[in-house]
């Protein structure tokens, strides 16, 4: 059966990856091969990395930051920020991107997208919408304006569907950086509207906001940025929780947490002092390919 | 023994950094590489892709490349993986954009995945796999073993023979083919983790038994 994903998202500010409150205020995480080491040997089934200061600068991601930070990343790397032309495509994937993501010219330009999804298919494109709600409904917010924009939701799933876009990032701004848990109403009217994976994005605090997401609507990953970066091993414990509440996603790490409680906040309780006692005597090998 | 010489084929729609990274990871030479001669002195080639089959099949006959690879490949014999697209160049023809001629090296055609409602297209993820031949390319693994796919197309090979695995999602798709010395991956294995290192280790010791 295919499996539900966990996917990390590093907004990079200058090059440095970001804590993302409401698209307005920025706390500093760290550098993005860090990031994505730490990730990747935690188990994380995709990585998306996107510059959020490229476009307001004019100026493309960062390819060479890209080509270094990818050699950490043995997961599907994402990655979006100023793409304008499919020349820049192109040098992504020679970069070590596996999937581009774009956000601003899927309005502003759907050639680009049509384009791409001929070129390298449309299981290579993603559509990032960025999506607030309001008193009339769910709106496109503008991250450059930082604005409600005046297109409501269905109008962006349409050109993004008609574009050919393969998978759909959708980014639930009035959530991002709350904790208040992911917004089920709109990843429910989103997934009745399309048929490409749909991943969601916005508020997660915890493994149990993950688990709620899953079983109430038909998302096909979960994602979060800040969630991941401040607890040791916050994705295979997360993972943990999620298998345990019957959700099937891949947990490969050596560190499967299958012995161990958790508190209602999802965080690892401690073991035992006995089992403690009995690990002293337990010696791991390292797996070797 | 001197040490394997792997050349991965780079014809302008492949994600050649990824696959040349973890083959470096594990310890091999790596070349990327659309020079005629290079490619002809590798121990073993690898034919990526990530892309829409027209376009990957008209940039390999633009370098030549079709020519030399049906010479290496199908006469000479010489070890060639294909991943992802890679693979399905290996088909008769596709439907993909159109009809399109592929490289003919394994009967059958690529067509765009028909699935239930439930399953959406592409086919995004985390899956898994069911072998049926262990050799070359899944002697480490697993009984339960997953790959990322990312597809909308799959491989209807007309001989059964030729898969060597499956991979469940509305029906069974085409996993992995193999016939001779020619094997292919709808999979990424590159970007598999631990499962993919483990699947590129198999096959090139596989292949330096006879080398």
């Amino acid at each position: 059966m295919l499996k539900k994903r966990l996917i990390a998202i590093l907004p990079l500010f200058n090059g440095i990856v970001v804590q993302s409150i409401n698209f307005n205020r920025y706390l500093p995480v760290g550098k993005p091969e860090v990031c994505i080491d730490f990730l990747n040997k935690w188990g994380v089934d995709e990585i998306v990395a996107i510059d959020i200061t490229a476009r307001r600068k004019h100026s493309t991601v960062n390819f060479e930051q890209i080509k270094r930070v990818s050699e950490y990343c043995f997961v599907p790397l994402t990655v979006g920020g100023g793409i304008n032309e499919i020349e820049d495509i192109d040098r992504l994937l020679q970069c070590g991107a596996d999937k581009i993501s774009i956000n601003n010219n899927l309005f502003s330009n759907p050639d680009l997208i049509s384009k791409a999804a001929k070129k390298y298919g449309d299981q290579c494109v993603v559509a990032s919408i960025d999506v607030t709600k309001n008193e009339n409904g769910y709106y496109i917010y503008s991250y450059l304006s930082n604005l409600v924009t005046n297109i409501p939701l269905d109008e962006a799933l349409r050109i993004a569907i008609g574009s050919g876009v393969g998978e759909l990032l959708i980014n639930a701004v009035h959530r991002d950086g709350t904790y208040k848990g992911y917004d089920i109403e709109l990843f429910n009217e989103v997934c009745s509207k399309v048929r490409v994976p749909v991943l969601a994005c916005g508020g997660a605090k915890n493994a149990y906001c993950m688990i709620d997401l899953f079983n109430k609507t038909n998302v096909s990953a979960a994602c979060a940025g800040n969630f991941f970066h401040f607890s040791e091993h916050s994705v295979n414990t997360s993972k943990r929780l999620l298998i345990d509440n019957k959700i099937g996603i891949r947990l490969e790490t050596h560190a499967n947490y299958c012995l161990n409680s958790f508190d209602s906040n999802g965080r690892l309780l401690k073991k035992s002092d006995e089992t403690l006692e009995k690990l002293l005597y337990l010696k791991i090998e390292k797996e070797i390919i | 023994m001197t040490k394997l010489l792997i050349n991965i084929i780079d014809y302008g729609v492949g994600n050649t950094h990824s696959i040349a990274h973890v083959l470096k990871y594990l310890g091999y030479s790596v070349r990327i590489s659309d020079n005629h001669d290079e490619i002809k002195n590798a121990d073993a080639l690898i034919l990526p892709g990530v892309g829409a089959f027209d376009v990957a099949v008209s940039n390999l006959r633009a370098n030549g490349l079709e020519e030399l690879l049906n010479e290496l490949v199908l006469v000479e014999k010489k070890p060639i993986l294909g991943i992802c697209l890679g693979m399905q160049l290996m088909a008769t023809y596709s439907e993909e954009y159109g009809y399109h001629k592929g490289l003919d090296w394994i009967k059958g055609c690529v067509v765009k995945l028909e699935t239930s409602p439930e399953f959406l297209v592409p086919h995004v993820g985390w899956n898994n796999i069911l072998p049926v031949q262990k050799e070359p390319l899944f002697s480490r693994a697993d009984s339960e073993t997953n790959f990322y796919f990312d597809h909308s197309y799959y491989f209807k090979t007309d001989e059964p023979k030729d898969i060597a695995a499956y991979v469940n999602y509305s029906f069974d798709i085409t996993a992995a083919v193999q016939k001779d010395n020619i094997c292919g991956v709808q999979f990424h294995p590159e970007k598999s983790q631990n499962n993919g290192l483990k699947l590129f280790r198999s096959y090139i010791n596989s292949i330096e038994q006879y080398a």
